[in-house]
């Protein structure tokens, strides 16, 4: 049993079945990437799996527990965290310190008032949050403010607020949209840095081909709300239903 | 010291410092010069300095940090007055336990608001606690009038139980507010050099105040808490997909600053022991915004300025009538001295709050962080202009932009 199970979930937005009867089975320390072409729904199962939507049918369960029903804070306390296609930064705030919120968010739960300590007298959380920002390569950046940094510091900043919570699943919606070629292959070397060098399950939805082939080891193509196939990326590539409902499409 | 590195220790005390020499600060032109009207030494005046102070320092802490605009917060300061004045009727004239029910009611009051209102964030959230405080408003105007004693407001009378205290003192009058029998309104002075300086029991108490809530703001700012609020005011989403729950941090900030306006109103009671149910009216809420804004939202010493600011413009302004400008304009010729005090009238006196709108919206367009922001950019340049090429930028330690959030 893997480590994520959705099973028969289904979503309508009105008239629009958005998810079909998706069954889908992540295996833990694996890196399974869910691709499709525009509108099959991929965001839309992310957003269930997240607790931004709740389906209309189905469950999904996350290491034996249900997350249907679950806002998205108690999803990440049981260990999900989410990349979004745009960084979700606090852009008004120093990169360490946007690091050093998760940590607190993990060591104290959703809410603690710490309001008689500084920020500094956290020395544990302070190690922690630099060591992260030594890992991704940011460690010349603490004091700047995250706004100020660029679209693909931006990205690894966002990596580095949800590996610090050492999550057991990494969700990451289009990480490399709208990304020019090298930081594209950045940030493929990054994730396959973090595949090697933690015990991390991660889900990945992508456009790019280029990206899933050279980081999933198990594919699962939706089209129209459905998945059509679950596969190595070897078989992927040469199956027919595969060509005929996204590979042979233009990408857009 | 107190927990505060030395940098904000020092700033502090130079806070310390401020308050404590408000009376002479305020007093810089000689009693006989033409400028004594620009004084500001009088006892009520710096009571209110330290008053809406406090205030706007834990407004600050809301909407500073937060980012959620209330416009309703003055209904915890008349809270807070009405307390304190019940306490006072009840109990005993001596301030204390009047401005701790104070800060208590309007803790509690503030909690009940702030659980309604948090539901909703924006706008909606600003409506609700306008339209929360609004029917507050009117409760106390009409329907309470047995506790509020309506639009007369309430007062202390003789017929007071008062049962640690007395009800009338021995030559038949209301008894005075006191700090453990030193009375608020008693006041030493000290003339020198053709100045009058009034040092009032009051405004020191006021002053003292004042202090402990800076101090406790400092805390917050400095404190993961305060991280979290301004985490909030940046990004929710990211904060719900960190694991972290915002309601809680907001509603926090909401108590803490409906309490801040609850000591404020605790304070204005006990210096004058009386309430008014104008004093939750919405024009107040919005004075405190325009004070918050005006000296730097989500700046510590900014919402300080910004009361100060407004109190001594006010106090200034109001005073000018058109005989006051006539003695100024009295050296030009007829016809354009009317002329003249005819332009300056409107923005006189009860118009001060033309005068008031104008500065906001000047400030608010050339200097959007507010008095603080104008403060920073004169001691960039007066920095720059002293050390030229040698880069010895102490406040922003390696930072090539540094989070202006926190600074003071
Ligand atoms: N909140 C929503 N309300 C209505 N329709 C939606 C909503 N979200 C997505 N959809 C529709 O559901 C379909 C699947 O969308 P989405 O999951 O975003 O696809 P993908 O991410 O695979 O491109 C699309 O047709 C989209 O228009
Ligand atoms: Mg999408």
């Amino acid at each position: 049993m893997g480590i994520l199970e959705v099973k028969n979930v289904g979503k309508r937005f009105g008239g629009l079945q958005a998810l079909g009867d998706v069954n889908l089975s992540v295996a833990e320390n694996t890196v399974h990437a869910i691709i499709g072409p525009n509108g099959a729904g991929k965001s839309t199962l992310l957003n269930v799996l997240v607790g931004k939507l709740i389906p209309d049918t189905g469950s999904v369960m996350f290491d034996g527990q249900s997350v249907l029903g679950r806002k998205p804070h108690e999803i990440n306390q049981m260990g999900i965290s989410r990349v979004f296609q745009t960084p979700e930064i606090f852009s008004d705030l120093t990169v360490l310190e946007n690091v050093m919120i998760p940590c607190f968010a993990k060591r104290d739960g959703a809410y603690r008032m710490h309001a008689f300590e500084t920020v500094e007298d956290e020395v544990d959380i302070v190690q922690k949050a630099e060591q992260m920002l030594l890992d991704v390569n940011m460690q010349d950046k603490l004091r700047m403010t995250a706004s100020s940094l660029s679209r693909g510091d931006k990205r690894r900043l966002e990596m580095a607020m949800c590996l610090v919570q050492e999550p057991r699943l990494l969700l990451l919606d289009e990480p490399t949209a709208g990304m020019a070629r090298a930081d594209t292959n950045n940030t493929i070397d990054l994730l396959k840095e973090i595949k090697d060098s933690r015990d991390i399950t991660m889900a990945i939805i992508e456009h790019d081909m280029h990206v899933v082939f050279s980081l999933a080891e198990r594919i699962t193509v939706l089209a129209q709300g459905t998945p059509l196939v679950e596969d190595t990326p070897e078989n992927i590539k040469g199956h027919p239903k595969v060509q005929e409902a996204y590979l042979g499409q233009a990408h857009g | 010291m107190l927990g505060l590195n030395q940098k904000d220790t020092k700033f502090l005390l130079i806070v310390v410092a401020l308050t404590l020499l408000t009376p002479f600060l305020t007093q810089p032109f000689a009693e006989s010069s033409g400028l004594a009207q620009f004084n500001a030494g009088y006892p009520d005046l710096m009571q209110r300095f330290a008053i809406y102070g406090i205030f706007a320092i834990g407004f600050n802490i809301l909407f500073g940090l937060t980012g959620y605009l209330s416009f309703g917060h003055a209904a915890f300061l008349g809270v807070g007055s009405y307390s304190a004045v019940w306490m006072m009727k009840l109990l005993t004239t001596n301030v204390i336990p009047g401005i701790i029910l104070a800060i208590v009611v309007s803790g509690l009051f503030a909690l009940l608001i702030g659980y309604v209102s948090l539901r909703r964030s924006g706008i909606y959230f600003s409506i609700l606690t306008l339209a929360l405080a609004q029917m507050s408003f009117n409760l106390a105007y009409s329907v309470l009038t047995p506790i509020t004693n309506g639009e007369t407001g309430l007062q202390l009378t003789l017929n007071d139980p008062r049962i640690l205290g007395v009800t009338a003192t021995p030559d038949g009058s209301i008894p005075a507010t006191h700090l453990f029998g030193l009375e608020m309104k008693s006041s030493a002075q000290w003339e020198v050099f053709g100045h009058l300086f009034t040092f009032n029991v009051g405004y020191y108490f006021c002053a003292v105040m004042a202090i402990i809530a800076f101090y406790l703001s400092l805390r917050i700012f400095r404190s993961p808490f305060g991280m979290m609020l301004r985490a909030v005011k940046t990004n929710q989403t990211r904060m719900s997909y960190t694991g972290l729950n915002a309601r809680p941090y907001t509603l926090a900030a909401f108590v803490i600053s409906g309490m801040y306006a609850g000591l404020a109103g605790g304070l204005l009671a006990s210096m004058d022991p009386l309430a008014g149910a104008e004093r939750m009216q919405w024009t107040a809420s919005g004075e405190v915004v325009i004070m918050t804004i005006l000296g730097g939202a989500g700046t510590l010493m900014g919402p300080v300025l910004g009361a100060g600011f407004i109190k001594y413009f006010e106090n200034i302004f109001s005073k000018i009538n058109d005989g006051v400008l006539h003695g100024w304009f009295a050296f030009l010729p007829d016809g354009l001295e009317d002329f003249v005090v005819f332009l300056i009238h409107p923005f006189v006196g009860k118009g001060w709050h033309l005068t008031l709108g104008l500065l906001f919206m000047l400030v608010v367009t050339f200097l959007p962080g507010g008095l603080m922001e104008g403060g920073n950019r004169i001691s960039r340049w007066y920095k720059n202009r002293r050390n030229k090429g040698t880069d010895t930028d102490e406040g922003t330690p390696h930072a090539p932009k540094s989070t202006p959030h926190v600074a003071e």
